[in-house]
């Protein structure tokens, strides 16, 4: 008699024994079955490593991003109160910046900067990174500027040379690489140059009208509660127009933004793990299928439904363990190219560790997910009666209603916690699982549909070869909704992207033809504006618009004065309106960015007449303000009191001047007030030319080039592009694994299909051509749906999102849809040399 | 002598479409232990459906099938299993090996069901017994018709059965190959003291046991002993 105890132990063991056994023949599968979940945890686990690192990161280098405990900022020079409460906290050094244009006199190159006038020794935390290394600590005693590293190599000049800022020439310390608190983006546009803070009032820049800021920064004990500290003069500095920040809140308000990218990567490693996730299901639905026979007989000789259960169970758990140990071992690996990708995009450098948590979700996520998913084959072993050894029963081997009801259900909610777990919201959480149920719903029922209408509308006069692979498409174990979906959806993932970088490029785009403006003159006085005009006209260029420029303030909003509604927690006024410095112009008519939405549109006053303006639609909101309201603005000292006429809805995604406020004519003409110019250049070479120029003789004015802007935004969408093509590789990748691992998992079903078919006298090149057009089929109708599909969102993004009309691309027709559908029958023929080669005797013998 | 197999008012039906269709009808007979008794009837005459009952592989509507002492009715599907494994063996017309495993571990797997140490001592045995001592590491898909059914016939035997049901052992074979399966089925069988109940279209096959129950559309037609040839 064998002890109960070690005969329980010994079955476990022999559960797991005959586990192995039947995987070992079955390994090439069962490796498949892995793969297709490899990728999306090593998605995943990369993902989360970087987003751990990225918190840690910021955590811990807060100070240094900042480069000091705490700062305060104003958009204008501080008010005597504002000025007091900044003397009164001691500010360890301040800064004042503002954008203008250089000069290299060296070779006359101009560009626009961020010129930054700095005293005392920020940074404290962190440092200023130069080449050479000293200039960092050299250029406030020697008097030299540091100028941006890029900004050197691109005009050719290096430290020794010069530059002009305004009136002053300063020779050039070194080459400014880094400095706390920018990223490579944000100094893209305008590179930065620092110089002393003393040397600013010489460049003659800080002129009525143009753009400046204020910053004080603060070096202060350990001790201190900067929290308490932000929450008792965050509010008297709020009345002086002025902001206080700490380097915690800084760091927070950090975090979330690179939360939600790292939110949006997860979620895209999420889609590919669910892909693959979705192959595992499939492909165990057929593995399961075929071992119906062996499970009976395991029955018929003693096995119990526990134990035949639980050697397959046992399987997909190995798979998916084993998976997600490679899965993380890949993404642990991956995540070093994260810093690279987004190293533009990133104030800081990166450093990487290993944690222990996203690899144990990877390992979580291998075990959970392919058991998850393969649990409704695997539950059919449950069912299998041992009188199928007798006799194939179809339904005797179906599992209950209420059983499959809840499988689902655990999947839908086990989607949704992991989606709520990534992304911490509920409703998002939601949104995402139901677009992507509805997505692999619309897949699988196009396929579904597909299959039904061949079937109803059988193409009977069809050659034999392309009526078979028809038939192919919807015979029993059938794979067609599962290829279809993976085909699908990467063909949709690739081209939605492809579709959105059309429209957001298409939106930026500024005329190469010399009907658009593509240069900006801004901050042109008025005593200079007869001559600036001059200077375009004389080089042949045409001025396409004069536009006036006065700066103001709101004083009051429907009779609520500003400053009591700063303190009236129940306002209903966003905040920035009442502390923004609005830039207003006035004209008579419309322009092509703006459409009137309600009001009468006026164009001009005569002395006397009620001033009514026109606002646009974000303020109208934001200040909570309609036709008809009284607005009181400050207009350098001055109180105008107005009333709204009109709103317009603006499109300020267009690349010219637009604006909030909008006075009529006879109104602020005779206000202090500057101008911008537009014009067009036809090349780079008139564009620098005017610079040039414009530049040396006004050195105030500040030139904007569109089509260096336009530039830099395709830039910017490449690198952002690169970003999302990175995530849609791992599905892409995925799908074609899941692809691959449906193939072969049909494969001998279709030896068994090419023997028979042989034993009736079909030929080789007429099997391959079944096979090839039964997979042109597949390719076709999925990367298909996946581009319509792509079209139909791609359409809903550019009329909600980016109010844009779509042209769709022909590129995805002619590159993607016949590269896809090639891709697929490649994959689908490498299966069919080995089936070609099968004898009849080898299928007979496994039939017996 | 004890009866091994007892059947009482045995019926079975299936739904077919909206009808219920009667396979077996009021079926009683049994079987002594260590007794060699054949079940034949032309296609469709129900054999097969009785084999499952008697078997415990499936439920009967009605009757009851008394197997080793034990009543199928009484036992789920998990106990049945367990009473298979300790009580039965079998043989299928198409071997019903499993194709993953070698002969090796086909034999042995009724053995390590019962949590037997010697398993693959006692299945290499068996099929050095079977004449398969060289092809004891080899899958089923490599090994002939015969070959697989004398693996098969060692796993049926290597539970030590009381009683071994062969579900038209020779259906799939030649008539040499078919012969030398039977004899060595019946060699084991009388070497084991093994009840044998064969399921066969051949009567010839059927007249080497002592006892044949003939069936016709679910029905007995007769349950009569033989003169073992």
């Amino acid at each position: 008699m064998i002890n109960s105890d070690t005969n329980k132990n010994l079955q476990i063991a022999w559960l797991f024994k005959m586990a192995w056994r039947d995987a070992k023949a079955s390994k090439v599968r069962l490796l498949l079955f892995m793969a297709s979940i490899i990728l999306g945890i090593a998605a995943v686990v990369s993902i989360q490593l970087f987003s751990t690192n990225l918190k840690d990161n910021i955590q811990r280098q807060s100070k240094t991003l900042m480069g000091a405990d705490f700062i305060i900022d104003s958009r204008q020079e501080p008010t005597e109160r504002a000025q007091a409460i900044i003397d009164s906290l001691q500010p360890d050094a301040h800064e004042v910046n503002f954008v203008s244009m250089i000069a290299f006199p060296k070779n006359g190159g101009t560009k626009l900067v961020e010129v930054r006038g700095l005293e005392g020794n920020f940074p404290f935390y962190g440092k200023i990174n130069t080449q050479p290394t000293a200039a960092a600590d050299s250029y406030q005693g020697s008097g030299g500027a540091l100028v941006d590293a890029t900004l050197l190599l691109q005009f050719n000049v290096k430290a020794g040379d010069s530059i002009k800022i305004g009136e002053l020439t300063l020779p050039i310390a070194g080459a400014l690489k880094s400095i706390p608190g920018s990223s490579a983006i944000s100094s893209s546009v305008a590179p930065p140059v620092l110089i002393p803070y003393r040397f600013i009032e010489a460049t003659k820049l800080l002129q009525f009208g143009s753009r400046k800021e204020y910053q004080y920064f603060y070096k202060v004990s350990d001790t201190l509660n900067l929290q308490r500290l932000e929450d008792k003069m965050q509010p008297q500095l709020d009345l002086e127009d002025a902001d206080l920040d700490t380097h915690t809140s800084t760091t927070k308000r950090l975090g979330r933004s690179y939360d939600n990218v790292g939110k949006f990567l997860n979620l895209a490693a999420f889609i590919a793990l669910l892909l693959g996730c979705i192959g595992i299901a499939s492909s165990v639905h057929i593995y399961i299928k075929e071992k119906l026979i062996s499970i009976a007989v395991l029955k018929c000789i003693g096995a119990s439904r526990l134990q035949s259960f639980l050697i397959f169970l046992i399987q997909i758990a190995g798979i998916g363990i084993v998976g997600g140990v490679i899965g993380s071992l890949i993404g642990a690996g991956l995540q070093d190219l994260f810093p690279y990708l987004l190293k533009d995009f990133l104030p800081f450098t990166l450093e990487m560790h290993i944690t222990p948590q996203p690899i144990l979700i990877g390992l979580f996520l291998g075990l959970f997910m392919s058991v998850l998913f393969a649990l409704l084959p695997l539950l059919r072993t449950w069912f299998v009666s041992p009188l199928e050894v007798l006799r194939v029963e179809e339904q005797a081997t179906q599992e209950p209603r209420t059983l499959r009801i809840l499988v689902f259900s655990t999947i839908l909610i086990f989607l949704f916690l992991f989606a709520f777990w990534l992304i911490k919201d509920a409703l998002y959480a939601l949104v995402f699982v139901g677009s992507t149920v509805i997505t692999f719903v619309v897949l699988a029922g196009i396929a579904l549909g597909f299959i039904k209408t061949i079937k109803r509308f059988f193409p009977k006069h069809w050659s034999f070869t392309a009526r078979q692979s028809l038939l192919n498409l919807f015979r029993p174990n059938n794979q067609t909704g599962v290829l279809v979906v993976a085909i699908g959806l990467g063909t949709f993932l690739i081209s939605t992207l492809y579709f959105t970088k059309d429209i957001l490029l298409a939106k930026t785009e500024v005329g190469q033809t010399t009907k658009n403006a593509n240069i900006i003159i801004l901050d042109v006085q008025t005593e200079q504006r007869d001559a600036v005009a001059k200077s375009i006209t004389a080089k042949g260029l045409p001025i396409l618009n004069n536009i006036p420029l006065v700066t103001m303030r709101m004083h009051s909003i429907k009779d609520k004065l500003v400053n009591d509604l700063r303190q009236d927690s129940t306002r209903q006024v966003r905040g920035w309106i009442l502390n923004h410095e609005f830039r207003a112009t006035y004209r008579d008519s419309l322009i092509a960015s703006e459409e009137l939405m309600a009001g009468v549109w006026t164009p001009k006053l005569k002395d006397g007449d009620p001033v009514v303006i026109s606002i646009s639609d974000n303020l109208a909101a934001d200040a909570n303000i309609t036709v008809g309201d009284p607005v009181v603005f400050n207009v350098q000292g001055v109180l105008m009191e107005t009333t709204v006429g009109s709103i317009r809805q603006v499109d300020w995604a267009q690349m010219q001047l637009n604006f909030t406020i909008v006075f009529p004519e006879g109104v602020l003409e005779d206000a202090p007030q500057f101008n911008v110019f537009t014009t067009t250049v036809p090349d780079e070479a008139s564009s620098a030319a005017l610079q040039r120029d414009l530049v040396a003789t006004y050195p105030n004015v500040t030139i904007i080039d569109l089509r260096q802007v336009y530039s830099l935004v395709e830039d910017i969408l490449d690198k952002v592009a690169w970003i999302i093509n990175f995530m849609a590789f791992f599905s892409i990748l995925t799908g074609i694994i899941v692809l691959i691992g449906s193939v072969r998992t049909s494969k001998y079903q279709r030896i068994k299909e090419s023997v028979l078919l042989r034993t009736l006298g079909a030929k080789n090149t007429q099997i391959l051509q079944i096979s090839a057009f039964e997979y042109v089929f597949l390719g076709l109708l999925g990367s298909m749906v996946g581009i319509l599909l792509a079209l139909v969102s791609s359409s809903c993004l550019a009329l909600f999102v980016f109010k844009e009309p779509f042209v769709p691309s022909l590129i995805p027709f002619v590159v993607f849809l016949p590269g896809i559908t090639l891709l697929v029958v490649a994959i689908g023929l490498s299966n069919i040399r080995t089936v070609l080669r099968s004898s009849p005797l080898e299928v007979l013998r496994r039939e017996g | 002598m004890s009866k091994i197999l007892k059947i009482t008012g045995l019926e079975k039906t299936y739904a077919s479409g909206n009808k219920q269709l009667t396979v077996l009808h009021d079926i009683s007979f049994e079987v002594e232990r260590g007794q060699t008794f054949s079940i034949v009837g032309p296609s469709g005459s129900g054999k097969t459906t009785l084999l499952g009952l008697c078997a415990g592989l499936d439920s009967p509507n009605a009757g009851s099938v008394e197997l080793c002492g034990q009543d199928l009715n009484s036992l789920n599907e998990d106990e049945r299993a367990q009473l298979r494994n300790k009580e039965v063996g079998f043989i299928f017309q198409n071997f019903q090996l499993l194709p993953t495993l070698t002969a090796l571990e086909n034999v042995s797997v009724p053995l390590e069901l019962q949590g037997n140490k010697n398993a693959t001592k006692k299945s290499t045995i068996l099929l050095e017994k079977v004449g398969l001592a060289d092809r004891i590491h080899h899958y089923p898909s490599h090994l002939s018709g015969g070959e697989q059914q004398r693996v098969s016939l060692a796993r049926a035997f290597a539970n030590g059965p009381s009683i071994l049901f062969a579900d038209e052992p020779t259906g799939n074979l030649d008539e040499d190959t078919g012969e030398k399966v039977i004899q060595l089925l019946f060699d084991l069988n009388k070497e084991n003291g093994t009840t044998l109940v064969i399921i066969s279209h051949d009567l010839e096959l059927a007249h080497r046991t002592q006892q044949i129950l003939r069936l016709k559309g679910g029905t007995i037609v007769t349950n009569e002993l033989t003169t073992v040839l």
